[in-house]
């Protein structure tokens, strides 16, 4: 078993290009396969929890109050009757919105200082290092509690922006890192002798080449996403329209939800946000040891 | 060595010049008007006195000069330490309220980062490679670096707070104390920090624990791990040297962490209503105390401008390389 995956990995490298072996792995390691499910499970949540929920906003007061889980209201009410299945499923629906755009715009942004530090090198990269470093050290909550103050952010996609553009620098760091490396291959000389021109190369020689590095890069930053919303959203900078799974903490918590013994009102969001990017820790843990052939357990 | 703390050295003076602008900036390039904002939610009895806090913010940010004089005098007043006077505990300064608040924000946080800091890594370097210990510290480390800090610290306030009743989980200090130099009131003091402590220590911990875990197992599969393992070295040995080397990338981690800890601190100590510098940070919101808030900003940012070269200080020491100018 040994032998043929030094083999594999072998042609894997020398192909340069990706290669269809990864996914004999990926099914076959179990940190992945867990992690995937628990990710598609919360995901069917928030795509089809809604179909499922009561008509109308998940703030409507609809049953009697502090009603514990039943039959009818499935994760209970809260201390003002409204019913929390509902707000759970909006509130998992919209911490992929979070996460899928706070992650993305992080990993736009990350990717073009990245490539452009790293391939062009010089004063391009001083400059755009000194910027990541210092957008880096900045401590990104408290950025946000005083823009989010200020500017008071009303939407859910607004909040995501904001934290996407606090959260580039780690992407943009490890891109430079990599793609330093891979610039001076023959291959991208080989791209540069043709006459290929700088965004071209970038696109068509480096990316491809680190693509599994850039997938989990994006995992990473979609927890961090919706981890730092949900303290956002917990201090009382959240979303003033919309249900998420941090002013449902926050409402329970302002409420003292869990004095009262209403623990169906706390524990849920919190545990969803623990499952879901606890999940996509340990798949990305599964990825890196699906295409890094030295992290497999054998 | 020069070169290198000279680079730093510059770096954390931009960061502290763009935190100043940043601070700078908003309020005055956001639409509205941010002395009647801030004073709107003010209820104040005396049209007296609300004008004469009127005429002092509208003084304090200085909006009828002309914008750079607008600037030079903002890093003027901060300079001499003026961050201007809280609205919400009118009329103590700013500067005054986040000093009351900042003892009790250190007491947390030092300790808090620095053991789970060993305590995490000593868990990590012990784990990796041993198959039984490995597939527990990997989930739990896992759990608990997923968790929201809020979320950990209000389950631990009802399990040991509300139903066994083992520890206080309000405050900073038992209400029916005044703060004294006295034993009593020292051990309660202790008991209202064991909690906020213990939910920032745990969230922590697991973090460190998986990257030592994983820098271990990747200096055990390194060539000169390799190396002593074929002349024969005792295992404890090869593993001694790839904890050393897997040290590095965790004190450089630390100062990456920095900014989650600080995020972590703060709606830790909303859950506890502990008088740091968090709660600070709700009251300012709740009452849209901009000064206050711009305040703790700027107490925030230098605090983890401070850390990260404490941080940088002990890397020197502890990497030979950065001081012969290698790395």
């Amino acid at each position: 078993m040994t032998a043929l995956q030094e083999i594999t990995t072998r042609e894997a490298e020398s192909a340069s290009g990706p290669s269809r072996d990864w996914l004999h792995f990926a099914v076959r390691n179990k940190k992945l396969v867990i992690g995937t499910l628990i990710i598609l499970l919360f995901l069917c949540i928030g795509v089809f929890g809604p179909l499922l929920a009561r008509s109308g906003s998940a703030y409507d007061f609809v049953g009697p109050r502090m009603e514990p889980p039943s039959s009818e209201f499935w994760f209970g009410t809260t201390l003002f009757g409204q019913d929390i299945f509902a707000q759970f499923v909006y509130g998992v629906r919209n911490a992929f919105m979070v996460g899928l755009f706070g992650g993305g715009v992080a990993a736009i942004v990350g990717m073009v200082v990245g490539f452009l530090a790293g391939y062009r090198g010089g004063w391009v990269d001083e400059v755009l290092s000194m910027i990541t470093n210092v957008v880096l050290v900045l401590p990104s909550l408290a950025v946000l509690i005083v823009v989010n103050a200020y500017l008071g952010i009303r939407s859910i996609p607004a909040q995501a922006l904001f934290i996407g553009l606090t959260m580039w620098p780690w992407a943009a760091r490890a891109i430079r890192a990599q793609t330093f490396s891979l610039r001076s291959r023959d291959f991208v000389d080989l791209a540069r002798l043709s006459g290929s021109g700088t965004g071209r190369i970038i696109a068509r020689e480096i990316a491809p080449n680190m693509s599994s590095y850039l997938v989990m890069m994006f995992i990473l930053m979609f927890g961090g996403a919706i981890l730092t919303a949900a303290s956002l959203d917990f201090i009382g900078l959240g979303p003033t329209e919309g249900v998420s799974l941090g002013l449902m903490l926050q409402h329970a918590s302002v409420n003292s939800a869990l004095p009262l013994g209403l623990w169906w009102w706390f524990v849920p969001p919190g545990a969803a946000i623990t499952a879901l990017v606890g999940a996509m820790y340990v798949a990305n843990v599964g990825l890196d040891e699906v295409f890094n052939p030295k992290l497999r357990e054998m | 060595m020069r070169r290198y703390f000279g680079r730093k050295l510059l770096l954390y003076g931009l960061t502290f010049f763009v935190a100043v602008t940043i601070n700078w900036m908003i309020p005055r390039f956001m639409p509205g008007d941010p002395v009647s904002t801030m004073l709107a939610r003010r209820t104040v009895n005396d049209p007296a006195a609300y004008e004469q806090m009127r005429v002092y913010y509208s003084d304090l940010f200085g909006l009828d000069k002309p914008i750079w004089e607008q600037y030079l005098n903002f890093w003027g007043s901060l300079l001499q330490g003026d961050f201007g006077i809280s609205v919400w505990a009118f009329p103590t300064p700013v500067g005054s309220v986040i000093l009351s608040a900042l003892p009790y924000t250190l007491a947390l946080v030092i300790p808090a980062v620095l053991l789970s800091w060993v305590v995490g890594n000593w868990f990590g370097a012990f784990a990796a490679r041993r198959k039984l210990l490995d597939s527990a510290v990997l989930p739990v480390g896992y759990l608990l670096t997923a968790m929201p800090y809020m979320w950990l610290a209000a389950l631990l306030a009802w399990v040991l707070g509300v139903v066994t009743g083992w520890f206080p989980f309000a405050g900073g200090y038992s209400f029916s104390r005044t703060p004294e130099l006295t034993w009593p009131f020292i051990q309660d003091l202790i008991m209202h920090w064991v909690l906020p402590f213990l939910s920032l220590f745990l969230v922590a911990l697991g973090g460190w624990a998986i990257g030592m875990r994983n820098m271990i197992i990747y200096e055990l599969d390194s060539d000169y791990s390799n190396y002593l393992g074929a002349l024969g070295a005792p295992n404890r040995l090869i593993r001694r040297y790839a904890f050393r080397n897997a040290m590095l990338p965790q004190i450089t981690g630390l100062a990456l962490q920095l900014g989650v800890i600080v995020a972590g601190a703060v709606v830790t100590e909303i859950v506890f209503a502990y008088p740091g510098l968090g709660l600070t940070i709700l009251r300012a919101i709740q009452n849209l105390d901009f000064f206050l808030l711009q305040g703790v900003f700027l107490f925030i940012v230098v605090g983890v401008l401070i850390a990260n070269f404490v941080i940088d200080v002990v890397y020197l020491l502890v990497d030979p390389r950065t001081r012969i100018g290698v790395a």
